[in-house]
C-alpha cells in the first residue's frame, strides 16, 4: 500500500527543490543565450549570495527588507564586474578556454569564502515563522513554501519580461551574432555586461532562498553542479526546458532522499544526466546545433 | 605554436639529454631522502598532467574528470594487490587499462555532441566514481580505504621513496616520451587538427568521434598509470584523495606549464607540486603570528590555483612554455647579432 | 576502409583520353537541397569528365557553395545522387570521400592555425597513411619510416611545385593570406585526390597572383592526372582554363557546356546581368598557360 500522503509530502517537498534548482538555471540560461558562455561559476555566485546576506543579517544585524536588496545589487555589480574583468576580454577565445575561466573563478569564490567566515555550516535569519504550514494533509516546511513562492514569482515575471520588453530582441540579435547587432546599433557591451549583471543578481537571490531552506556552508557550490545537471537536461538555451528538467530533478531527487536516504541525491541526480546525455544530449527543449560550413 | 617535424637532435638538445640522463641516475645516491619524495610525486602529477594536456592542450577537449580516474587506476592496483597479485608493470599496465575503459564509456556518448559535454560528463562521472568508491563497501572499504603492502622487485620491498624512485621516475620519462613521440606523427596532427578546426579535420578524412575517444581514452590511461603509482607510493587508497578540486588543481598545471606542449606538463606538475609545500612552508612560518595559519592553507590553495587559471588564460594562454621559449629565443637572437 | 597502399604516391594514373563517351569521375544527379522552406538546389544534374577542368559559375547566392558541401558530405540532399568513379557517394560521410579521393579546399581557408606549414600539408596525407596510436607512441619504427618518407616526398612534389620551401617551417598563423591559399592547395594535393574541389581558389588575389594559380592548377592537372572542379568568380579565368563549364542560378543549373558556348548564353547573360556584372564576361586576352 502506497503510503500517499508520504507522496504528498515527497512531492511537494520535490517542487519546493525544483524551484530552487529553476532559479540559478535561468540565471544560468540567460548567461549562455545572451554571451554563449557556460558559467560554471553560478553555483558559488549563488553560495556568495548567501554569504553576503549572512554577514549582513547575522553578523551587522540588518533586518531582512534592507539586506535582500543590498545583497540583489551586490549580485548584480558582482556579475558586471567579472563579465568586464575576466569574460570580456576572452571575446576571441575558444569556448573551452572561457569555460575554464570560469572554472577558476569557481575555485576561487570558494576558497575566499572558507577563508572569510569558515568551513562550518551556518543558519540563515530570515524571520518566518515556524508554524507548521499544510497543504490538505501534508505539510510543507513554511520556509520551502517561502521559497517556492518567490521562485516561482521572480520566474514568470523574468519570462514576462523577457516576451514584452522591446529590449529583449537587443539580447537575442546579440546572441545570435553579435557583429549584425552591432551594426544595428546595439550596445553589444552592455547587452553582455547587463546580461551577465541580471543573472548573477537573479543566482544571489537564490542564495539566500537556498540558504534559508538549507543553511549555507562552503560546500554549497556542490549546489551549482546539480544546477548544471538539470541546465544540460533542459537544453542549454531553453528556460522552459530548465524549468521542467528543475522540477523533474527535484522531484527525483525528493523521492530518492525520502525512500533510500540523503547519500543518494547526488548520484541519482547525475545518473539521470548520464542517460540524458546518451538519449539526448541538447536537453529536453534544447536546439540541436547546426553547424554552417 | 607547437613545432612537430624536428630534424636529426641539434647538439644542444643533446646536450641537455645527455645531463638529464646522468642527472636521473645520479639522484638517488646524492639527493636526500626528503627531496626524492618531491621529486616522485611530482613524477607521478607530470604522468597524469601530461595525459591531461593530450586531452585538452592538443585535443582541444575539456576534463575534469583526471583525478577520479586517478582515483580507478589507485583502486584497480590497490585490489588487484588484494585479489590477483601481478608484476608491477603488469599491474600499472592493468591500473591504466582498466581506467581507459571507463573513460571510453564516458567518453562514447558525450564526445559524439560539442566538446563542452565531455567536460559536463567527465563531472558527473566524477560524482558516480566518488559515490562508488564511498558505497561500494565490500569492494572499496568505504571510507576506510584500501591499504597495501609495499611493492616487490624480486621479494625485496619497495617501501623507501629512494627505492620507488625507480619505478616512478622511468615510467614518467617512458611516457612523456612517448606522448611527445605521438605528437611528430599522423595521430597527434590529428588531434591538433580537431583543436583548430574539427570541420576541416573531417574533410581531410578524420573520422571525429574515434579520434576523439583515443585521445579521452589515452588521457585516462596516463591516468589511471598516474594513480597506480601513487597508489605505490602512499600505501593507502581513499576515497577523499580523488575529489574534482584535484582535478581543476591539474587543469591549473597545465594551464601554467603551457597548453599543447610537452614541457608545459611537465612544468605544470612541477610547479602545482611545489606550490602547496611552498605554502606549507610559508605558513608554517606565519604561525609564530597567526597561531591557526595553517589550516587555512587548502582555501589558499583554492584561491591561489584558481587566479592562476584565470591569470594565465588572459594574460599568457600558452603557459610558462612559451615564456621560456621567448627568451631563449630573443636570448639566440641576441647571441647571433 | 583502410587504402592498402605501402608506399605513399602522389597522383593516380588516370586514362589520358579525354573524350566525351569516357565515364565521368564525378557526377552528380537531380541533386535537390532544401533549407527549411527554401530550395537551395533544384534539381541540378552535371558531370565532370575525367582529367578536364570545370568551372561551376553563378550569381551570389546561386548554390554554389551548397553544391560543393553536397559533394563533400557535409549537407544531405532530400533528393537525387552523387556519384564518384560510377559509385553512388550520397549517404557516405566527408572522411570517407576523402580517402576515395575527393579534395576540397574551402572560401574561408580552414588551415590549422596551431601548426607549421610543412605539418598542414602532411595532414593531407592523414587518410592514407597507417601508422596507429600504438606506433605513434613508439615512433621508431612504422611511424618514423612513414613520417620520413612522407616529409621527403612534400619537399619534392609538392613544396616546390607551389613554391613554398623558403617558409615549410614557419607557424600558418603568420602567414599572408597568399600564401595561405597556396598551403590550402598543397594540403588537398597532399591528399592524393582523384578530383580537386576548388572554392574560389583565387579569390582576393591580384593578377599576377591569379596568374600564378592559374598556371598551377593547369600543370597540376596535366603532371598528376586529376580532374578538377572548381566555384570560381573570375571570368578571364574560367575561359582560359576550363574546359567545361557549368552556370548555376537561384539553385537551378541554367547552361552547361564549353565555355564561348556558354558566355554567349542569353539565359546566363541575363542572369548576370540581372547581378549588374555583365562586365565579366569579356575573357582576358593575355595567355595563362603555362
Amino acid at each position: 500500500m502506497i503510503d500517499w500522503l508520504f507522496l504528498a509530502e515527497v512531492t511537494l517537498a520535490g517542487l519546493g527543490t525544483g524551484a530552487l534548482l529553476a532559479l540559478p538555471g535561468v540565471a544560468f540560461v540567460l548567461i549562455y543565450k545572451a554571451t554563449k558562455v557556460v558559467n560554471l561559476a553560478i553555483g558559488e555566485t549563488l553560495m556568495l549570495g548567501a554569504y553576503a546576506y549572512f554577514a549582513l543579517t547575522s553578523g551587522l544585524g540588518w533586518p531582512l527588507w534592507l539586506a535582500v536588496p543590498l545583497v540583489l545589487a551586490a549580485g548584480g555589480g558582482f556579475g558586471a564586474l567579472v563579465e568586464r574583468i575576466m569574460i570580456r576580454p576572452m571575446l576571441g577565445s575558444s569556448a573551452i578556454s572561457v569555460f575554464m575561466v570560469t572554472i577558476g573563478l569557481g575555485a576561487m569564490i570558494v576558497g575566499a569564502v572558507e577563508l572569510a567566515w569558515g568551513l562550518e555550516p551556518h543558519r540563515l535569519v530570515t524571520h518566518t515563522s515556524e508554524a507548521p504550514l499544510f497543504i490538505g494533509e501534508a505539510y510543507v516546511p513554511r520556509k520551502t513554501a517561502a521559497a517556492f513562492g518567490v521562485a516561482t514569482l521572480v520566474i514568470v515575471v523574468l519570462l514576462l519580461v523577457l516576451r514584452l520588453w522591446p529590449g529583449s530582441l537587443a539580447l537575442r540579435a546579440t546572441a545570435t551574432d553579435p557583429g549584425a547587432a552591432y551594426s544595428c546599433g546595439v550596445s553589444v557591451p552592455r547587452v553582455y555586461s547587463f546580461s551577465w549583471a541580471i543573472a548573477s543578481m537573479i543566482a544571489a537571490g537564490a542564495g539566500i532562498l537556498v540558504g534559508a531552506v538549507a543553511g549555507i556552508s562552503p560546500g554549497m557550490g556542490v549546489f551549482g553542479l546539480t544546477v548544471l545537471a538539470v541546465v544540460i537536461m533542459g537544453g542549454l538555451d531553453s528556460v522552459l526546458g530548465v524549468l521542467l528538467a528543475a522540477l523533474l530533478v527535484g522531484f527525483a531527487e525528493s523521492v530518492v532522499v525520502a525512500y533510500l536516504g540523503g547519500e543518494y541525491k547526488l548520484i541519482t541526480t547525475f545518473a539521470l544526466l548520464l542517460l540524458m546525455l546518451l538519449v539526448r544530449p541538447h536537453g529536453l527543449l534544447g536546439t540541436a546545433e547546426i553547424d554552417r560550413l | 605554436m607547437t613545432t612537430l617535424s624536428t630534424p636529426a637532435l641539434p647538439r644542444r638538445q643533446a646536450t641537455v639529454l645527455a645531463l638529464s640522463a646522468v642527472a636521473f641516475v645520479a639522484a638517488p645516491f646524492v639527493v636526500s631522502n626528503y627531496w626524492l619524495y618531491w621529486i616522485c610525486l611530482m613524477a607521478i602529477n607530470t604522468i597524469s598532467a601530461t595525459g591531461l594536456n593530450i586531452l585538452t592542450g592538443y585535443t582541444g577537449l575539456s576534463s575534469l574528470g583526471q583525478a577520479a580516474f586517478m582515483g580507478v587506476g589507485a583502486y584497480t592496483l590497490a585490489l588487484l594487490q588484494q585479489h590477483l597479485p601481478l608484476p608491477f608493470p603488469l599491474a600499472l599496465l592493468a591500473a591504466g587499462l582498466v581506467a581507459a575503459i571507463i573513460g571510453l564509456v564516458v567518453g562514447m556518448p558525450s564526445l559524439r555532441v560539442k566538446g563542452l559535454y565531455l567536460a559536463i560528463a567527465t563531472i558527473a562521472a566524477s560524482v558516480v566514481l566518488e559515490f562508488v568508491f564511498t558505497n561500494w563497501q565490500s569492494v572499496t572499504n568505504g571510507t576506510k580505504g584500501l591499504t597495501l603492502a609495499p611493492a616487490s622487485f624480486f621479494g625485496q620491498p619497495l617501501d623507501q621513496p629512494g627505492q620507488l624512485y625507480w619505478v616512478i621516475v622511468p615510467t614518467a620519462i617512458v611516457l612523456v616520451a612517448m606522448a611527445a613521440n605521438l605528437f611528430r606523427t599522423r595521430v597527434g596532427r590529428a588531434f591538433i587538427a580537431i583543436r583548430d578546426r574539427d570541420i576541416s579535420a573531417e574533410v581531410l578524412g578524420i573520422p571525429l568521434l574515434r579520434y576523439k575517444l583515443m585521445s579521452f581514452g589515452l588521457a585516462s590511461f596516463y591516468a589511471g598509470v598516474a594513480g597506480g603509482l601513487w597508489a605505490f607510493f602512499f600505501r593507502v587508497v581513499t576515497p577523499d584523495a580523488f575529489p574534482i578540486v584535484l582535478s581543476i588543481f591539474f587543469l591549473a598545471a597545465i594551464i601554467v606549464g603551457g597548453l599543447g606542449t610537452i614541457a608545459g606538463g611537465v612544468i605544470g606538475a612541477i610547479f602545482m607540486t611545489l606550490v602547496p609545500e611552498l605554502l606549507r612552508l610559508v605558513f608554517g612560518l606565519l604561525t609564530a603570528w597567526v597561531p591557526d595559519a595553517m589550516a587555512v592553507i587548502p582555501s589558499v590553495r583554492s584561491i591561489i590555483f584558481g587566479a592562476l587559471i584565470v591569470g594565465f588564460l588572459l594574460f599568457e594562454p600558452q603557459g610558462i612554455a612559451a615564456i621560456v621559449s621567448r627568451i631563449s629565443r630573443r636570448s639566440r637572437a641576441r647571441a647571433s647579432c | 576502409m583502410r587504402s592498402e597502399k605501402s608506399t605513399p604516391t602522389i597522383g593516380v594514373h588516370i586514362p589520358t583520353a579525354r573524350a566525351a563517351d569516357a565515364k565521368p569521375v564525378l557526377e552528380v544527379r537531380g541533386l535537390s537541397l532544401r533549407f527549411g522552406g527554401i530550395r537551395a538546389l533544384n534539381n541540378v544534374s552535371f558531370s565532370v569528365a575525367p582529367g578536364s577542368i570545370t568551372a561551376l559559375i553563378g550569381p551570389n547566392g546561386a548554390g554554389k557553395t551548397s553544391l560543393f558541401n553536397c559533394i563533400s558530405g557535409f549537407y544531405g540532399p532530400f533528393k537525387g545522387e552523387v556519384l564518384f568513379r560510377g559509385h553512388p557517394i550520397t549517404r557516405l560521410r566527408p572522411p570517407v570521400r576523402a580517402r576515395m579521393g575527393l579534395a576540397r579546399t574551402f572560401q574561408n581557408i580552414a588551415l590549422f592555425r596551431g601548426m607549421t606549414v610543412l605539418d598542414n600539408i602532411k595532414l593531407g596525407r592523414h587518410a592514407h597513411m597507417r601508422s596507429n596510436l600504438l606506433d605513434g607512441l613508439l615512433y621508431w619504427g612504422r611511424a618514423h619510416r612513414e613520417e620520413e618518407a612522407l616529409t621527403r616526398e612534400v619537399d619534392e612534389r609538392i613544396l616546390d611545385l607551389l613554391e613554398l620551401g623558403p617558409i615549410r617551417d614557419e607557424s600558418v598563423a603568420n602567414l599572408a593570406y597568399g600564401l595561405r591559399k597556396r598551403v590550402e592547395l598543397a594540403r588537398a594535393l597532399a591528399m592524393q585526390p582523384v578530383v580537386l574541389l576548388l572554392d574560389e581558389p583565387v579569390a582576393g588575389m591580384n593578377r599576377e597572383e591569379t596568374e600564378d594559380i592559374a598556371r598551377l592548377i593547369l600543370k597540376v592537372r596535366d603532371e598528376w592526372k586529376l580532374s578538377v572542379l572548381m566555384v570560381e568568380h573570375d571570368m578571364g579565368m574560367v575561359m582560359d582554363l576550363s574546359d567545361h563549364v557549368a552556370v548555376l542560378s537561384f539553385g537551378r543549373l541554367i547552361a552547361q557546356g564549353k565555355p564561348e558556348v556558354v558566355q554567349q548564353d542569353p539565359e546566363v547573360i541575363a542572369a548576370y546581368l540581372g547581378t549588374n556584372a555583365a562586365g565579366q564576361l569579356e575573357p582576358a586576352t593575355q595567355e595563362v598557360h603555362a
